[in-house]
C-alpha cells in the first residue's frame, strides 16, 4: 500500500479544534530532495499541517508516513524549526545551548550533551553565520539572529526531512538570502525541506514544489504546474490579482491575501461539510 | 548577635529550625526557578492554599500529626486541585487565571471551615494545627527536618536527573515533543515536584505565604544572571537566606509567625535585586539611559555649534552659551555637554561664556552631519 519512495506521504488528514475543522481530508505525497512551500491564507491550517505530521497535534483522522513508516519510528530523520515567536526569548540561556537542544533527540533521556555535541553545534552555527554569537544570551538577538539560531538547532538534528514554520518571518534581506542558500544546500545534499511561506512573490524563485491549502488542499505539485493564478484564486478567494501585475503588487499581496482569506472563510462553505 | 551565633552553633532546637529552613529555602528556590520560567507562579499559590484542607483531612482521618501523614494529605489534595484546575481550563470556557482563583479560594475556604471546626476540639488545639496557616518554624522537630530533607533531596535529585528534559519543557515544548520526549510526563513530574516543594514548607512557612518562597527567590535570582544553572543556585541561596533568617527571627522568642517574616526578608532581597541586579536592575538601566542621553545631547550641542559656525563665514567663530541653551530648548545640561566636548578636544571656551569648535570638532560635526543625511550607509 505504501510507496516508500516518498519522503512524506499524508493520507486523509483531518484535524478539528472543538467542532471547527482546521484541515479537511488533506492528501500529500512529497518525493525526496525537493524544497516545498506551503502557502495559504491565515488560518488555512499550514502550521496545523506541520504539527500534525510531527505528532504534536492529534488529528481526527489520517495517516502520516515518513519514508513509509509512522513518524514515531522515524524521528531521527526529521528536523523541526518552530515559529520563532513560539518561545520565550528572554529564557536564561545562550545561543550555543539552544542549538545543542537539537542533539537531545539523539542523546535520549538523561544523557548530557558532551564535547562532540558541542562541536556539532558550533559547526551548525558556523553554517548559519552565527559562530561569533555562540556565547550570547538569546534575549540579545535580533529577529534574524533568532531565526538563524533555530535553523542551526535544526541542522544539528542532521535530518533527512526538515519542517520549517515561517522561517522568513520578520527577517532582513541578508538573513533571507542566507536562509535560501541554506535551503538549496540542503536540497543538494538530497534532503527535503517543507516550509510554511507567506511571500507568494518569491515562491517560484525559492521552491520547486508548492502546496496550496485553505482548510482543504487546493493543489500540490511542482511550482511550474500548480502555482497558477487559477489555483491561487481558489486558495485566497477571487479578488486577488497579483500574479500578472508584476513587482509592484508584491508590496500589497500580504494584505490582499489576508483579506481574501477572511472572505474565503466566510463565503466558502466547504469548511462546514 | 554573639548570642545568636552561639545559639546557632550550640543550641539544639535553634540548629534544627535553621537547618530545616535552609533545606526548605534551597528546594523552594530551585523548584521556583522552573515555575517562574514556565509562568506557573500562580499555580504554586493555588496549590499551597489547596494544601490546607489536605493537611487537616489527613489529621482528622488518622489523628496523627506526624509530618509524613500531613505531607501525604497535602500532596493528595494539592494534586487533586491541580487536576481540577487543568480540567476546568480544558473543558470549560473559563480561562486559567479565573480557574486558579476559583481553585485557590474554594479549597482554602474549605480548609478554613475545617480548621475552625477542629479548633473546638482540644486534641487538635494541642496539635497546633493553626500554625499551618502562617507557619511556625519553632515547632520543627528533628524528625520533621529529616522528612523535609528526604522529600526535598529527592526532588532536587530528580531535578538534576531530568535537567536537560526540564529545560526543553520550559523553553520549547513542541520541539522537545517532536524529538520524542513525552512532555506530558515531564509536565506532570515537574508539577508534582512543585507540590513536594510546597508541602514540605507548610509547617514552617504556612499555606498562605509559602508560594512567596517559591516565586520570589527565583524572580530575584533572574535579575543577576542569564544562565539557568546559575539562576537556580542563586535562587536556592536566596531561598535559604530568607528561610533561615525568617525562622530564626520568629523562633527567638518574638512570638512572630515564620511565614510573614520570611516574606519580609525575601521581599527585601527581591527589592534589592530589582534595583541593583547586574544588567537588568532598574538602577543599572537608568544609568545606562542617562549615559545615552548625555551622549546624544553632546552630539546635539556639537551639531548646533556647527550649524552656528556655518551661518558665519568663520568656522571658529565663538558663540554665546545662551544661544546654545535656546537651541537646546532650555532642557538643561548644555554646560555639561560643552565640558564633555571640551575634554574630548572638540570645542573650547574662547572667553568666559563663549564657545567655539576646534579643528577636530569641526571634522566630527561634518561626519555627524553626513551620517544624518545617509543613515543607511553608516548602519550597514
Amino acid at each position: 500500500m505504501t510507496d516508500s519512495n516518498y519522503a512524506i506521504e499524508v493520507t486523509d488528514l483531518t484535524v478539528a479544534y472543538e467542532e471547527k475543522p482546521v484541515l479537511w481530508d488533506v492528501d500529500l505525497q512529497v518525493p525526496p530532495g525537493i524544497l516545498m512551500a506551503i502557502v495559504g491564507p491565515n488560518g488555512a491550517g499550514k502550521t496545523t499541517f506541520i504539527k500534525s505530521v510531527l505528532g504534536l497535534i492529534k488529528p481526527v483522522a489520517g495517516q502520516m508516513l515518513i519514508y513509509g513508516k509512522p513518524y514515531a519510528q522515524q524521528r531521527r530523520l526529521v528536523g523541526y524549526v518552530p515559529q520563532r515567536g513560539s518561545v520565550d526569548w528572554d529564557f536564561p540561556t545562550s545561543v550555543l545551548d539552544v542549538v545543542m537542544m537539537g542533539r537531545y533527540g539523539v542523546l535520549g533521556w538523561f544523557r548530557r550533551p558532551g564535547s562532540e555535541d558541542r562541536r556539532r553545534a558550533l559547526e551548525a552555527l558556523e553554517k548559519v553565520g552565527m559562530a561569533q554569537f555562540a556565547g550570547r544570551q538569546i534575549s540579545q538577538l535580533s529577529g534574524g539572529q533568532q531565526q538563524r539560531t533555530f535553523l542551526a538547532r535544526a541542522l544539528v538534528q542532521d535530518a533527512q526531512i526538515y519542517f520549517m514554520d515561517e522561517p522568513f518571518q520578520g527577517v532582513d534581506a541578508t538573513t533571507e538570502r542566507a536562509i535560501v542558500d541554506l535551503l538549496k544546500e540542503l536540497r543538494a545534499a538530497g534532503k527535503s525541506v517543507i516550509v510554511v511561506h507567506h511571500d507568494l512573490q518569491t515562491v517560484p524563485e525559492y521552491f520547486d514544489w508548492v502546496m496550496l491549502i485553505n482548510v482543504n488542499r487546493i493543489a500540490a505539485g511542482p511550482v511550474g504546474v500548480v502555482f497558477t493564478e487559477e489555483n491561487l484564486r481558489r486558495t485566497y478567494g477571487g479578488r486577488i490579482g497579483f500574479l500578472g501585475n508584476g513587482g509592484a503588487a508584491g508590496l500589497h499581496h500580504d494584505v490582499a491575501a489576508e483579506t481574501a482569506g477572511v472572505l474565503v472563510g466566510g463565503v466558502d462553505g466547504r469548511a462546514d461539510q | 548577635m554573639v548570642e545568636l551565633i552561639n545559639n546557632l552553633l550550640f543550641d539544639y532546637t535553634i540548629r534544627t529550625v535553621a537547618l530545616g529552613a535552609a533545606v526548605l529555602g534551597i528546594v523552594a528556590g530551585a523548584l521556583g526557578t522552573f515555575a517562574l520560567l514556565r509562568r506557573q507562579s500562580l499555580l504554586g499559590d493555588a496549590m499551597s492554599h489547596a494544601a490546607l484542607p489536605g493537611v487537616l483531612l489527613a489529621f482528622m482521618l488518622t489523628g496523627s500529626k506526624a509530618p509524613v501523614v500531613l505531607v501525604v494529605g497535602a500532596a493528595v489534595v494539592g494534586t487533586l486541585a491541580t487536576f481540577l484546575l487543568l480540567s476546568i481550563t480544558r473543558f470549560s470556557r473559563v480561562k486559567e487565571d479565573a480557574a486558579l482563583g476559583i481553585i485557590l479560594s474554594v479549597f482554602f475556604g474549605f480548609g478554613l471551615v475545617l480548621l475552625t471546626y477542629l479548633q473546638r476540639h482540644p486534641a487538635a488545639a494541642q496539635a497546633g494545627l493553626n500554625t499551618f496557616l502562617f507557619g511556625q518554624a519553632a515547632t520543627l522537630l528533628t524528625r520533621d527536618v529529616v522528612t523535609m530533607t528526604a522529600f526535598g533531596g529527592g526532588a532536587l535529585l530528580l531535578l538534576a536527573l531530568f535537567w536537560k528534559e526540564f529545560k526543553l519543557l520550559s523553553f520549547d515544548r513542541d520541539f522537545g515533543s517532536s524529538m520524542g520526549f513525552s512532555m506530558t510526563f515531564l509536565d506532570v513530574l515537574l508539577t508534582n515536584l512543585l507540590v513536594i516543594g510546597i508541602v514540605i514548607g507548610l509547617q514552617s512557612v504556612g499555606v498562605v505565604l509559602m508560594s512567596a518562597l517559591i516565586v520570589a527567590p527565583a524572580a530575584a535570582a533572574r535579575q543577576w544572571t542569564d544562565r539557568l544553572s546559575v539562576m537556580m543556585v542563586v535562587a536556592s541561596l536566596f531561598g535559604a537566606i530568607a528561610g533561615v533568617v525568617g525562622a530564626l527571627i520568629s523562633s527567638l522568642g518574638t512570638g512572630l509567625s515564620t511565614g510573614p517574616v520570611v516574606v519580609l526578608v525575601i521581599s527585601a532581597i527581591v527589592l534589592v535585586s530589582l534595583l541593583f541586579g547586574a544588567g537588568r536592575g532598574l538602577v543599572w538601566t537608568w544609568l545606562q539611559r542617562q549615559r545615552n542621553k548625555h551622549r546624544l545631547q553632546t552630539q546635539a550641542v556639537l551639531a548646533n555649534l556647527y550649524g552656528l559656525a556655518m551661518q558665519h563665514d568663520d568656522p571658529y567663530y565663538p558663540h554665546n552659551v545662551s544661544v546654545l541653551r535656546a537651541m537646546n530648548h532650555y532642557q538643561g545640561g548644555v554646560r555639561l555637554s560643552l565640558r564633555a566636548l571640551s575634554s574630548a578636544g572638540l570645542a573650547h571656551e574662547t572667553t568666559p561664556g563663549h564657545w567655539a569648535l576646534t579643528d577636530k570638532g569641526l571634522d566630527q560635526a561634518r561626519e555627524l552631519q553626513l551620517a544624518k543625511q545617509h543613515p543607511g550607509e553608516i548602519a550597514a
